[in-house]
């Protein structure tokens, strides 16, 4: 799309910063919710183009991040199982727990394969008829659907081999708890592609109830440095509300289709965020309709509660209750070569993008 | 994770495309979408399309930038 060269313009972003400087007055926090916006920040030295009465924290947008340990030992206990085969996304390899993780026991001779798309999962399901293929799916409302369409898919296909562990999440009631939990964030960065799917409409609660700003933001410089502007604005007049900086892609309605094949095979749960503990109403488990391709139910999964690495800030930095600075592990016995916690891991993570970038440690 | 980027479809059948990405083609699923034509802007994730980006929209957000920090960039940008 021609339009995207505009958005990275280096002219009208610092034009657009020049224009929130002028206009905030007063100490702002913003949360910027998804890790590709903490990406996108750090990535074009938007932060430091910002004036310093404004500071952007992490928020729990990153889905590796927030997989507790209690998820990576499940994973680790499946694969113990000759006749499973494990189809995951990257990022989940490294996370250590307990001094093991998916790379090592693969090490050892389990048989873990790293997808790109739960398409490919469905296709290693349909090539090795003796196997019995787990996806570990992963992600928010964005991914869900995904791996939804894919089971509805091997139903359709009487496949009898194929199982996903959903350790999905939804994002309305993580920044609930984030809200209730601090009454420093004054607005949020929406995450664009989160909302693609889900509408605009769901953070109207949030907006009502604590009184915040939400603006929905695409993953461009531009994108980012106009949806900063709106809340800067939004916190000058003392008006919240819902906008959308990311029109082109989001719809007020969200996308149908997906929200009704997701709502077809899924249905909400308790589930365990790393550092914020377990949230009523914020999984999302597979309903019992098709629980033959639920591997919780098939394989009897165990996700036990496990407590953090040592000293490891993870759990707070996903909150926006600590920099990764402030974690005494990072860039120490914490990098990404060696990570220690999830946030090292993902290149979604805070840690990580910290470290890639070399941010700072005071913006 | 969440990651997901523009791409124009080139082709469908049925509920699966290829889509053209920076000069390069990609299968993917049409499973999330409803009345896309080729020629469309879709987003793409994890070889899905989840959901149509519409250039206009696109444009009208760019206007509107250029309104809010005033009609001096219009040169910077060439317009």
């Amino acid at each position: 799309m021609k339009q995207l060269e505009e958005y990275r313009k280096k002219e009208l972003v610092v034009k657009l910063a020049d224009r929130i400087a002028q206009r905030s007055s007063q100490p702002v926090t913003l949360m910027e919710v998804c890790g590709g916006h903490t990406l996108t920040l750090h990535k074009y030295g938007l932060l430091s183009l910002l004036p310093s009465n404004i500071t952007l924290i992490s928020g729990p947008g990153c889905p590796v991040c927030v997989s507790g340990q209690g998820f990576i030992h499940a994973l680790l206990n499946i694969v113990s199982d000759p006749s499973v085969m494990l189809a995951t996304y990257g990022d989940l390899l490294r996370i250590p727990s307990r001094s093991r993780s998916l790379e090592t026991a693969r090490a050892s001779g389990a048989d873990i394969r790293v997808v790109y798309s739960v398409m490919e999962a469905l296709a290693l399901a349909m090539e090795h008829p003796k196997k019995n293929v787990v996806f570990a799916g992963i992600g928010f409302e964005t991914t869900a659907p995904l791996s939804a369409a894919v089971i509805l898919q091997a139903k359709e296909k009487g496949l009898k081999n194929f199982f996903v562990y959903s350790a999905h999440k939804i994002m309305p009631p993580a920044l609930s708890w984030i809200c209730s939990n601090t009454d420093t964030i004054s607005g949020f960065i929406a995450p664009g592609h989160v909302t693609a799917i889900t509408g605009t409409t769901m953070y109207e609660e949030l907006v009502s109830k604590y009184h915040v700003g939400v603006v929905v933001s695409g993953f461009e410089p531009l994108d980012m440095m106009l949806a900063v502007s709106m809340l800067t604005d939004q916190a000058e007049t003392g008006h919240y509300c819902v906008e959308n900086a990311y029109r082109r892609a989001v719809r007020r309605e969200g996308n149908t289709r997906a929200k009704q094949i997701m709502a077809e095979v899924f249905e909400t749960a308790d589930a365990n965020w790393r550092g914020l503990g377990v949230i009523p109403g914020s999984g999302l488990q597979i309903r019992p309709a098709y629980g033959m391709y639920d591997a919780r139910r098939v394989f009897r999964i165990h996700e036990p509660a496990l407590p953090e690495p040592e000293g490891c800030l993870c759990g707070r930095i996903i909150t926006g209750r600590a920099t990764p600075a402030q974690c005494r592990h990072f860039g120490k016995t914490c990098t990404p070569e060696t990570p220690v916690g999830a946030c090292m891991v993902s290149h979604e993570g805070a840690c990580s993008i910290w470290y890639q970038f070399k941010t700072p440690s005071r913006l | 994770m969440c990651l997901a980027v523009p791409a124009k479809i080139i082709l469908i059948d049925d509920t699966d495309a290829i889509v053209e990405i920076g000069g390069v083609t990609s299968p993917i699923s049409l499973a999330l979408m409803e009345e896309v034509q080729v020629g469309d802007y879709v987003l793409v994730h994890a070889g899905f399309a989840i959901e149509k980006v519409d250039p206009e929209e696109a444009e009208e957000t760019l206007r509107l930038i250029r309104e809010i920090i005033g009609s001096d960039l219009f040169y910077l940008t060439g317009e």
